[in-house]
Formats: structure tokens, C-alpha cells, sequence
């Protein structure tokens, strides 16, 4: 299966879980519980991720070759998986903020004049 | 797969490990165990979904995205059934035009010919001098089948025809006589019995039969003990000894299915030890392995040479002509077939350019939705692959529809035309029609939905929703424009073509047939049974009392017996020489001649003009001088001098000799369109009472018959009927025919072809119509805004008429100049068709013609929503800004 595939497989709120998941393991691996622990933590609990939609999620950036899994240590002592960002994850990080920049421009102008309607 | 397993099997681990160290968090901060086990497990979400969702990631993706896009895709057609109505119609009408024109060209020309080995199968005839594919004299059947070195089975057929009588009513069978290799040489097993041996071959030594499934069936109820049962055909008892397979289905010179096969031995004629008797006997052979065709030409060039030396007055020019069987037997039909073929094809293209074109007008409501899709995060390959599934969709919708329009029209069109297709039972939808149609269907939906598809996903998603929603509709509207120019030239050249055929067709009916076949019948006659094995003046006697009975029956104006020719609708040939010349060598020497022997009010039942001397009289019979009369043409080739009257030729097996009495007009013999091609058109007439008796011995069994009738006459022919059945009950009367009737059936692949490519042009007509009706409502609808500001701007409800029906007219005529351009490239393939008759490929009245009716539809199309144009109010249109 090509990449190419895989990357038009991005829908609305599978993607934006990516992302965050991008985004929070440029700061070095981490294993899943504290990644969902990051992401509450670092959204002021307002994104309030269900953990277990994290799994089908961190496969298919392992299936990217977005992240890799490595077997480590974790805080407390025991042997867990501990996930890290690629290179090619790490370009994706990037496009993927850019790309939700602009979706979030273009929902922006839409939602907009919207309100202005509301108001007249 | 390695990965995917290894991945999946730590997946339960994790997700415990996982729900462990919250549930130690949980503790941590204070909660009693079984509430942070809870809490744990109700943060984490349902554990079985997340097993399956992560299976779902590393199962198939492009799998999932398309059922995915099934689903999408058929909401998206539910939710406009109009235009998924239109679409699927248009379609089906497109592929199914197309597969029943490929299911023809599928049983016709690819499939195999039922029989093992097929391609090591050749027909053989005699070459002569204006036939090149004559029959075979049966003493040159058996030197060649002795002599030659390359065929492993070599049998000869010869079609009859039995009237079979004990078995319920009298039935007519088509009938072929065949020698004993015939089936094995086909490999062809009987269903029950045998099949002939080698000494029911003799001449005159088996009284026995092989019939049909379908006769054993009808006639037998298919009892399993009618082997050995009696039967009797033609008055005779013959012994069933075989039932061929339903299947079996060999050429016939009418495509007919035979009933009965005989040995040829029954054929007791006494031409049949005649080497230079034309008999209508045909060989088929099979290759020996390894043996190539062009190796049994060479070997059969050499055995007809030899024979030729051997019998130089018969043999002298005789050659064999071999020819694979299955190109004897589709070989013409070809060349048709695929220029059908290639006309369906133009109307599938048309009907995909429709549905591209609704598909490009349906793309302005979804222009929204397409852009905010692609704004969350979906790239244009995934819209495109999602909008051409959608309309793939569609074509397969529409194939399934057309699938079922092709098998129920192929048979309305074979059941029509039964006479003029070889293998039309062989037509019918198999997995290779089948496959072809769901081929078809992709590529159709590929081809349709590309370019909307592609103009979609290229619309930037800023500009789209800059404009709200308006995006493009410029660059759309000159594709659509461009798609519709398209389909109208497409319509035309069908549409030119159609036309060169109806003028040829038109030119034909006025053709001269040579005599007035208005009023006339003609009709078999067999003579009670008996009668076959009488003497030739008790024959004579018997139709002398036929005659005089017809030609009292009210109504009846003239009558005459026939044998050899009918005009269009059997030939016959003979030679000659003219006396006073030296006797030519051999017989292929000789002056050939179309033969007609005839009584004497022949010329008054088909009214031909008689031009000089006389026809014959009541007086020439079988005691007096022998006479003959002439056609123009054979007066005018052999007797340049213009003194044919009065000179003697030597005619026949025995040289008899025969003063030319009269000259009368040529008739059409081969058919209104080819008669002037032929090389054979020099035309004889003889009288029926002088037949020699050999001859006469062969009429009791099958004659012809012309009846002219005073008027159009209700019931004339059962008035005939009646006088038969009082002459005699066993006396039977078959196939009967108008003349026209015969005339028209000459013409049948010319009408075939002028109906098909009609109704295709038609259709094309129609869909390139609905088309441009659709284009231009779009426009109307698009520019209802600026319509309306004109009109509120004073415009008059004319201008803005005449403006609208100049944007479809403008379409019209770049579809017209373009289509004009290519019917005149490919009008010139139904000229070396030889469907056009009289009319040149170009035929400047032809083309200016369908471009009218092009420009006259263009029009018609593009007035409804001219006058919605022009009935724009204002006020409404501007109050939609």
C-alpha cells in the first residue's frame, strides 16, 4: 500500500488527533498513557480525548511510518511501549499545522458572515 | 502483514497496561480501587471498538475507502433521483445499443464455430470461370477425395428439401444430402443411433435418415425407440438411423436449420455421374494436423491439374477453391458488423458526453461541499476517486439496465431478420458479452465523470469560497459548450450515414426490375409422389393439366412454370455454343448463360417486354424444333451484328440444337444494387414441355411457379390453393411469394443496415438534442440575474429570445461543420461496403439535409428555455441577488 493512499486518509477529527499526537511526541517519546495525559494536560483539559480512540490512532502513524515504537522503561518500572517521532513525522507535523491554519481561516470566513446575518 | 499481526497481538497488552496506570493515577489521587478501576475504564472508552478500529487501520484502506464511497456516492444519487433517472436511461440505451451489437459481433465472428478443431476446417468448391466458387461435379468429388494428400475428412453436401407425410400434417423439411465422412469429419456425436457408413454412399443404395432434435421432438415426442422406425419423405419410406444434436447447426445457403440428412447416395440422379454436371454440391473438409491451408491449396492445385489433363472437355479451367469454414460462412457479414459496431460506439460517446455534461451542471450545487471537504483536509486525487465513483456507479446502473435492453432487443432484431444473419442462433449474452458490458460500463464512467471530476477538484478552495459558491462557471460553461459541439457532430455523421443509406435505398426502388413485379406470385410445386419415379411424358401430362387448371381459375391472368432461374431469387446457368463456330473443347469454354426454362406465358405473368421475334407458343413442345429466346444482352454480346433472330446455339448436356426465336428485355437477375456487376448476365430462355427427360425426371419433386393475378385480388392465392387441391390432394404448394416480396428480401442487408444505423442515428439525434437542451437551460438558469437586469433595462422579450437561441445555434453549427467534416471522411467505408447505390459518399444533398435536420433540432432544443428566457420577470430575477 502506498503512502500516497494513506495520506488522503484524513478525515476531520481522525486528522486532528494526529496532529496533536504529532505535536506532542516532538518532545521526545512517549508511551500512551502519558501521551493522552500530555494532550488533556497541555489543552487545559477543554479537549477531553476518550484514551482508548488513541490506539487506532498511534497505528496509523505507525502504519505512516509518521512514528515508530520502541520497547522502554516507563516512570514507574515497568516495560512499556514508548513511541517517536520520524523524520517523515516530523514533515507531516508541519504540513498538517499549516493545513489546519487554513482550515481554520476558511472556517472562519464561512462562520462569519454567518454571525453578521445573525445580527442584522 | 508481519507487522500488522505483531502490532495487533500487543495491542490487548497495551491497552491493559494502559488502563492499569490510570487506574494506579486514580488511586494515587485518593479513590477508593473498584472507582478508579471504573473511572479508568470509562475514560478509556469502549475497549472492543478500539480493538476494532486499530484492525481497521491495518486492514485494507483502499478497500474501506471505496465501500466508502459506494455508500456516499449512492446517498448522493438517492438524493437526486431526477438526474440519476436521466443518467441511468441515457446509459442504458448507450451500452445497451453496444452490447447487442457486440453479443452479434460476439456469436458471429469471435466465437468459435461449434466443432472440435474448428479452425482445421475448410470449405471446397470448384473454381470455373464466372464462379468461383461453383459446385462440384460428384465423379470430381471422388477422384479428388481419392487423390489428395492434406485433408483427414472430405465430405460433399447437397441441400434438398422432403415433404414428410404419415406424421401428423404434411410438413416441409430443409433437407441435406451429404456423404459419409460429413459427421465424423465435423466430430459431431449423435444423440441416439448412428451415423451414415461409407457404402450408403453407392448411388441409389440406402433408403436412410438422420434427423433433427427438434423434429424428433416434434414429430416423435422424443420417443428414445425412433431409431429404426419408418418415415416417409417424398412419398418414399426411409429408416431413422441418427438424431443430430440441437446444437448442430452447419451452413445452409438460407442459414436455415436442416430437419433431415440424407446420404447422398438417395440423390438418384442420373447428372450425379456426370463430371461436368453443376449439381449444387459443396465439399467441406478437415486439415490433416500440421497440414496449413495454403499446403492444401498447392496439393489441390495439383490434383485438379492432373484431372484436367485427363478430362481436358470437362476438367479444362476447373481449380478447387478452399476457404476456412468459418470465413465462408461470416466472411461477409464483417465488414457490417463492425462498421455497426463502430455506430454504437459513436452513440455510447454521445451518451457519455450527456452524462458528462449533467454531471458538469449537477458539480455547480455541490461546488460548496466539494470545497469544504477539500478544506478539511481531503487532497484532490481523494475527491476525484470519490466523485468517479459516484459515476461509475452510474454506468454500472445504466449497463445493468442496458444489459437487459440488449438481450430483449437483439432478439426482437434477430426474430425480425432471421434470413440475412449466418450464426444468428449462435447470438446471445455469454460471459464474454458480459464481461465486455461491465467493461464498458467502467470506462464509460471513468470517461464521463473524468473531466467533471477533474474540473471540480481543480477549483481552488480560496476562490470558491471567496465567491460564494460561483466559482469557475466560465471556464464550465465553455467545456459544456465544447462536450455539446462534440456530440452534434457525433449525431451528424450517424445521421449522414442513415441518410446515404435511405437515398440509396429510394435510388434502388427505382430501379427497373426488368419485369413488373406488381400482382405476381411465385411459388413451389411438387407433383403427388408418385410422380417422381413416372416417365417423363406422364410428367408432362400432369403439369399440361396444372397449367390448364391455374390458368382457369378466376382471377388468374397469365401463369407459367419455372426451372433454373427466378429472378432474384435463384440462379441457375448453362452453356452453350454457337453453331456454325468450332465446338469449344471443353464446357468452361463454352458461352455461359443464365438459364430459365419457362411456358409460354412466362413473359405475360412477369411482363417482359418482348423486343423481337417471338416467345414461345403452345406449339413448341417436346416434338417440334427445340427453341430458345435471348435477353438483350446476350443478343447484343454474342450476335454484335444485331442478327440474332433465327441462329442456332447448341445448348445442354447433349448439344442439342435451338433456334434463337425471339429477344426479349434483361432482368434484374442478381439484384436491383449488384446486377450490373455481375459477370454473368447473358440470359437464355427455354421452353419447359422441350426439357430433355433426365431433366424433366428431377421437376416432379420441386418446381417453380409465376402467377400474375388480373388485379389486387383478396384471397387470389387461396383460389390457387383451391384448383391445386382439386387437381390432387398430394399436390403441394410452398413458399409462397409476392414478387415484391422476393425484390424486397433482395434488399434485405441493404434495409438491415439503413434500419439499424437509423435507429442508432436517432437515438444520437435525440440524445445530442436532450444535450444541448441541457446546456442551454443551464445557462438560462445562470444568467436569470443578468436576464432580468436587461430586461429591466428595457430589453425587449425578442432580443433576449433570439440571444438565448443564438448561444444554442452558435453550439449547433461548430457541431455541424465539424460533423460534416468527418461524415466526409467516414461516409467513404459505407461506399467500399457497397451499401450506397446511386449516391456518392459526399452526396451534397444528403449532407446539406442532416445538417438541416441538425440545425432544425438544435433549434427545437434550445426554444424551451428561450421562452423561459423570455418570460423572465424582472423583478423576481433581481430579487434573487
Amino acid at each position: 500500500m502506498s503512502t500516497k493512499e494513506q495520506k488522503e486518509r484524513i478525515e476531520l477529527l481522525q486528522g486532528t488527533l494526529d496532529l496533536l499526537i504529532l505535536r506532542t511526541l516532538i518532545l521526545g517519546p512517549t508511551h500512551g498513557h502519558a501521551i493522552a495525559k500530555a494532550i488533556e494536560f497541555n489543552s487545559d483539559e477543554v479537549l477531553q480525548v476518550e484514551q482508548g480512540s488513541l490506539y487506532p490512532a498511534l497505528h496509523r502513524l505507525i502504519k505512516r511510518e509518521w512514528i515508530s515504537v520502541e520497547e522502554g522503561i516507563s516512570e514507574n518500572n515497568r516495560r512499556a511501549k514508548f513511541y517517536r517521532l520520524t523524520a517523515k513525522g516530523r514533515r507531516q507535523l508541519k504540513l498538517e499545522t499549516s493545513k489546519w491554519d487554513k482550515l481554520a481561516g476558511a472556517i472562519a470566513r464561512i462562520l462569519r458572515p454567518a454571525e453578521q446575518e445573525g445580527k442584522s | 502483514m508481519n507487522r500488522r499481526n505483531r502490532m495487533l497481538h500487543d495491542l490487548e497488552q497495551d491497552i491493559r497496561d494502559h488502563i492499569e496506570i490510570e487506574t494506579r493515577d486514580n488511586i494515587a489521587r485518593g479513590m477508593p480501587p473498584d472507582e478508579a478501576r471504573y473511572a479508568a475504564l470509562r475514560k478509556f472508552g469502549n475497549v472492543t471498538r478500539v480493538h476494532e478500529e486499530t484492525r481497521e487501520v491495518w486492514g485494507f484502506v483502499w478497500l474501506e475507502q471505496l465501500l466508502q464511497d459506494i455508500r456516499f456516492g449512492l446517498r448522493m444519487l438517492r438524493k437526486s433521483p431526477g438526474f440519476t433517472a436521466i443518467a441511468v436511461l441515457t446509459l442504458a440505451l448507450g451500452i445497451g445499443a453496444d452490447t447487442a451489437i457486440f453479443s452479434v459481433v460476439n456469436g458471429v465472428l469471435l466465437n468459435p464455430l461449434p466443432f472440435p478443431e474448428p479452425d482445421r476446417l475448410v470449405t471446397v468448391d470448384a473454381s470455373k470461370p464466372n464462379f468461383p466458387q461453383g459446385s462440384i461435379s460428384y465423379p470430381n468429388f471422388l477422384d479428388w477425395h481419392r487423390i489428395n494428400q492434406s485433408f483427414s475428412y472430405f465430405a460433399v453436401s447437397r441441400a434438398t428439401g422432403y415433404m414428410l407425410t404419415g406424421v401428423g400434417d404434411a410438413d416441409e423439411l430443409n433437407a441435406d444430402v451429404v456423404t459419409s465422412d460429413f459427421f465424423p469429419m465435423l466430430g459431431v456425436k449423435p444423440v441416439l443411433g448412428r451415423w451414415f457408413t461409407p457404402s450408403e454412399d453407392e448411388i441409389g443404395a440406402s433408403n436412410v435418415v438422420a434427423i433433427s432434435t427438434a423434429l424428433w421432438k416434434r414429430k416423435f415426442g422424443s420417443a428414445p425407440d425412433v431409431i429404426g422406425r419408418g418415415i416417409m419423405l417424398d412419398g418414399k419410406g426411409y429408416v431413422i438411423v441418427g438424431v443430430f444434436p440441437g446444437h448442430f447447426n452447419l451452413p445452409n445457403p438460407t442459414f436455415e436449420s436442416v430437419d433431415v440428412y440424407a446420404p447422398l447416395g438417395e440423390f438418384a440422379n442420373t447428372g450425379i455421374r456426370n463430371r461436368g454436371a453443376g449439381l449444387g454440391i459443396h465439399g467441406i473438409a478437415r486439415l490433416k494436423p500440421g497440414v496449413t491451408i495454403e499446403q492444401a491449396r498447392a496439393d489441390m492445385e495439383h490434383v485438379t491439374h492432373d484431372l484436367s489433363e485427363i478430362y481436358p472437355d470437362v476438367d479444362k479451367g476447373v481449380g478447387a477453391t478452399l476457404t476456412p469454414l468459418k470465413e465462408s460462412m461470416v466472411g461477409e457479414v464483417r465488414p457490417f458488423l463492425l462498421l455497426l459496431l463502430g455506430a454504437v460506439g459513436l452513440v455510447l460517446l454521445i451518451a457519455c458526453v450527456n452524462v458528462a455534461n449533467l454531471l458538469l451542471v449537477r458539480a455547480t450545487g455541490r461546488v460548496r461541499e466539494v470545497a469544504l471537504r477539500s478544506a478539511l483536509g481531503a487532497s484532490k486525487g481523494r475527491l476525484i476517486r470519490q466523485m468517479l465513483t459516484e459515476s461509475i456507479l452510474l454506468a454500472i446502473a445504466g449497463g445493468a439496465l442496458g444489459l437487459a435492453l440488449a438481450r430483449a432487443g437483439t432478439h426482437a432484431a434477430l426474430a425480425a431478420l432471421p434470413a440475412t444473419l449466418p450464426r444468428a442462433s449462435e447470438v446471445g449474452i455469454d460471459a464474454r458479452v458480459l464481461w465486455c458490458t461491465v467493461l464498458l460500463s467502467v470506462c464509460a464512467g471513468i470517461f464521463f465523470g473524468m473531466v467533471p471530476a477533474m474540473r471540480t477538484a481543480r477549483q481552488s478552495v480560496h476562490e470558491t469560497l471567496k465567491e460564494g459558491g460561483r466559482g469557475a462557471i466560465g471556464s464550465r460553461r465553455r467545456t459544456q459548450g465544447a462536450l455539446v459541439a462534440i456530440q452534434m457532430a457525433m449525431a451528424l455523421v450517424l445521421l449522414t450515414g442513415a441518410g446515404l443509406l435511405i437515398r440509396s435505398l429510394a435510388e434502388l426502388w427505382t430501379v427497373n426490375p426488368g419485369f413488373n413485379p406488381d400482382n405476381t406470385y411465385t411459388f413451389n410445386l411438387a407433383l403427388p409422389p408418385q410422380m417422381n419415379t413416372a416417365p417423363a411424358a406422364s410428367i408432362r401430362a400432369a403439369l399440361r393439366n396444372f397449367d390448364a387448371g391455374i390458368a382457369a381459375t378466376p382471377g388468374v391472368e397469365a401463369e407459367s412454370l419455372s426451372w433454373g432461374a427466378i429472378p432474384m431469387n435463384g440462379e441457375d446457368d448453362t452453356t452453350f455454343w454457337i453453331d456454325g463456330q468450332p465446338r469449344p473443347a471443353s464446357d468452361n469454354e463454352r458461352i455461359w448463360a443464365l438459364n430459365y426454362i419457362v411456358g409460354p406465358d412466362y413473359l405475360k405473368a412477369m411482363r417482359i417486354p418482348l423486343l423481337a421475334g417471338r416467345f414461345f407458343s403452345n406449339r413448341d413442345d417436346e416434338h417440334s424444333q427445340r427453341v430458345a429466346v435471348v435477353d438483350e444482352l446476350l443478343a447484343r454480346k454474342y450476335f454484335p451484328n444485331g442478327d440474332a433472330l433465327g441462329k442456332r446455339i447448341h445448348a445442354g448436356s447433349q448439344d442439342d440444337t435451338y433456334e434463337i426465336v425471339g429477344i426479349i428485355g434483361h432482368v434484374k437477375q442478381w439484384g436491383l444494387n449488384v446486377d450490373d456487376q455481375n459477370s454473368l448476365r447473358a440470359q437464355a430462355y427455354f421452353a419447359f414441355t422441350q426439357m430433355d427427360d433426365s431433366t424433366m425426371a428431377l421437376v416432379p419433386s420441386n418446381s417453380e411457379v409465376v402467377v400474375r393475378s388480373a388485379g389486387n385480388i383478396a384471397g387470389f392465392m387461396d383460389s390457387i390453393r383451391r384448383t391445386n387441391d382439386r387437381i390432387s390432394k398430394d399436390e403441394v404448394i410452398s413458399q409462397v411469394q409476392t414478387m415484391h416480396e422476393v425484390i424486397e428480401s433482395s434488399l434485405a442487408s441493404q434495409r438491415f443496415a439503413m434500419m439499424l444505423l437509423g435507429s442508432f442515428a436517432a437515438l444520437a439525434l435525440v440524445l445530442a438534442g436532450i444535450g444541448l437542451y441541457g446546456v442551454i437551460a443551464y445557462v438560462v438558469g445562470q444568467r436569470t440575474n443578468e436576464i432580468g437586469i436587461r430586461m429591466a433595462l428595457g430589453a425587449q422579450r425578442g432580443t433576449v429570445l433570439r440571444w438565448v437561441l443564438w448561444q444554442g445555434t452558435q453550439l449547433a453549427l461548430a457541431g455541424v461543420v465539424a460533423g460534416l467534416a468527418a461524415a466526409a471522411a467516414l461516409t467513404r467505408l459505407l461506399a467500399k461496403l457497397s451499401l450506397l447505390f446511386n449516391v456518392s459518399a459526399t452526396d451534397p444533398l444528403t449532407f446539406s439535409t442532416v445538417a438541416g435536420v441538425l440545425l432544425l433540432v438544435a433549434f427545437a432544443a434550445c426554444w424551451i428555455p428561450a421562452r423561459r428566457a423570455a418570460r423572465v420577470d424582472p423583478m423576481v430575477a433581481l430579487r434573487y441577488e
